[in-house]
C-alpha cells in the first residue's frame, strides 16, 4: 500500500485542509480572511494553524497595519510538495475504486 | 466508503481554492444587460451619425455645419458615458443579489483583486484614447477601445469566472480586425460591447447561476 503512505496526516482534516487548499492558490493571506472562508473560531484555527506551522508546511509572518496587528500566513516550498503529494494520492485512491 | 469521504475531500479543496481565489458572485445576467444597453445607444448614436451624414448645406436654416458637428460629438460621449454608469449599476446590484443568495460577502480580498486588475489595462486604453483624440486620430478609438477592453477581461479573468478571458479574447480580435475596417467603428463597438456581452452572460447566467 505505497498510495497509504503518501496520504499526509497532517492535512486528515477538514480545517487543516482547507488551511493549505486556501495557501496554495493566494501568495500570502491574513488570519480574519482564513477564517471568514472557512467559517471557524479563532481559537480552532489558530491551533490548527499552529500545528501546520510546526510540521514547517505553513510559515506566519506578523505585522502591524497602523497599530492593529496583522497575521499573515503563507505556504512553504515544503508544504506546497506535501500538500501536492496529499492530492494526487487522493485522486488515485478514488480512480482505484 | 472511504473513498467517498476523499471525494469529498477533493471537492471541498476544489471549492475552498476557488471562493478564495476567486470571485464568483459576478453575474451573468449583468452582462447581458450591459449588451443591451450598448445596442440601444449604437441604434442611437448610428441615428444621430446618420442625420450629420444626410445633411445638405440648404437644410440646415442658417446652421454652422462644423457647430453642429461638434455638438453631435458631445452627445455621443454623453450616452457613452450614460451606458458605462448604467452597466456598472446593474452590474454591482445583481452580483450583491447573487452574493447574498450564496450568503458571501460582496467586497472581499477576492473582489478587490478582481476590480484592481480588470481596472489596470482599462485606464491605460482610456489614457492612450485621449491621447489618440489629441492628436486627432479618431478612426483608431473604437478599436483601440475594444483592444484595451479585451486585455482588461483576459487580466480580470484569472481572479473571476473564467468564461470573461473568452469575452475578452474575442473583444481583442474583433479590435484588431476594426483596425482594417475604418469608418465601421459602430458596427464592431456594436459587435463587441453589445453582441458579446449578451452572448457570454447568457453562457455564464446558464452555467453558474442558474442552479
Amino acid at each position: 500500500m505505497s498510495i497509504l503512505n503518501n496520504i499526509n496526516k497532517a492535512f486528515d482534516h477538514r480545517i487543516r485542509l482547507g488551511i493549505m487548499s486556501i495557501l496554495a492558490v493566494n501568495e500570502n493571506t491574513d488570519f480574519n480572511t482564513l477564517k471568514e472562508l472557512l467559517g471557524v473560531t479563532d481559537g480552532n484555527l489558530a491551533s490548527h494553524a499552529k500545528s501546520l506551522e510546526k510540521s514547517e508546511y505553513i510559515k506566519v509572518e506578523k505585522q502591524f497595519i497602523g497599530r492593529k496587528p496583522n497575521t499573515k500566513y503563507i505556504i512553504t516550498p515544503l508544504g506546497r510538495q506535501e500538500f501536492k503529494r496529499h492530492i494526487s494520492a487522493l485522486e488515485k485512491l478514488i480512480t482505484r475504486k | 466508503m472511504e473513498s467517498k469521504d476523499y471525494l469529498k475531500d477533493i471537492s471541498e479543496i476544489k471549492n475552498i481554492m476557488n471562493r478564495s481565489s476567486r470571485f464568483i458572485s459576478l453575474s451573468g445576467l449583468s452582462g447581458v444587460l450591459a449588451g443591451i444597453y450598448a445596442l440601444i445607444a449604437a441604434c442611437i448614436a448610428h441615428k444621430k451619425l446618420n442625420t450629420l451624414a444626410y445633411m445638405d448645406y440648404t437644410s440646415l436654416s442658417g446652421k454652422d455645419p462644423i457647430r453642429l458637428e461638434t455638438e453631435i460629438i458631445y452627445e455621443l460621449i454623453f450616452i457613452a458615458i450614460c451606458v458605462v454608469i448604467l452597466a456598472i449599476t446593474s452590474g454591482i446590484i445583481l452580483s450583491v443579489k447573487k452574493a447574498k443568495k450564496k450568503k458571501e460577502k460582496l467586497w472581499d480580498v477576492s473582489s478587490k483583486r478582481l476590480v484592481v486588475n480588470f481596472l489596470i489595462p482599462l485606464f491605460v486604453g482610456g489614457l492612450f484614447c485621449i491621447v489618440l483624440l489629441q492628436y486627432g486620430i479618431f478612426f483608431l478609438v473604437a478599436p483601440t477601445t475594444l483592444i484595451f477592453y479585451g486585455l482588461a477581461c483576459v487580466n480580470a479573468s484569472k481572479y473571476t469566472l473564467g468564461d470573461v478571458r473568452y469575452l475578452g479574447i474575442s473583444n481583442i480580435i474583433i479590435g484588431l480586425i476594426a483596425t482594417q475596417f475604418i469608418g465601421y467603428g459602430l458596427y464592431f463597438w456594436a459587435l463587441g460591447f453589445g453582441v458579446f456581452h449578451i452572448f457570454y452572460g447568457t453562457l455564464m447566467h446558464f452555467k453558474h447561476d442558474r442552479k
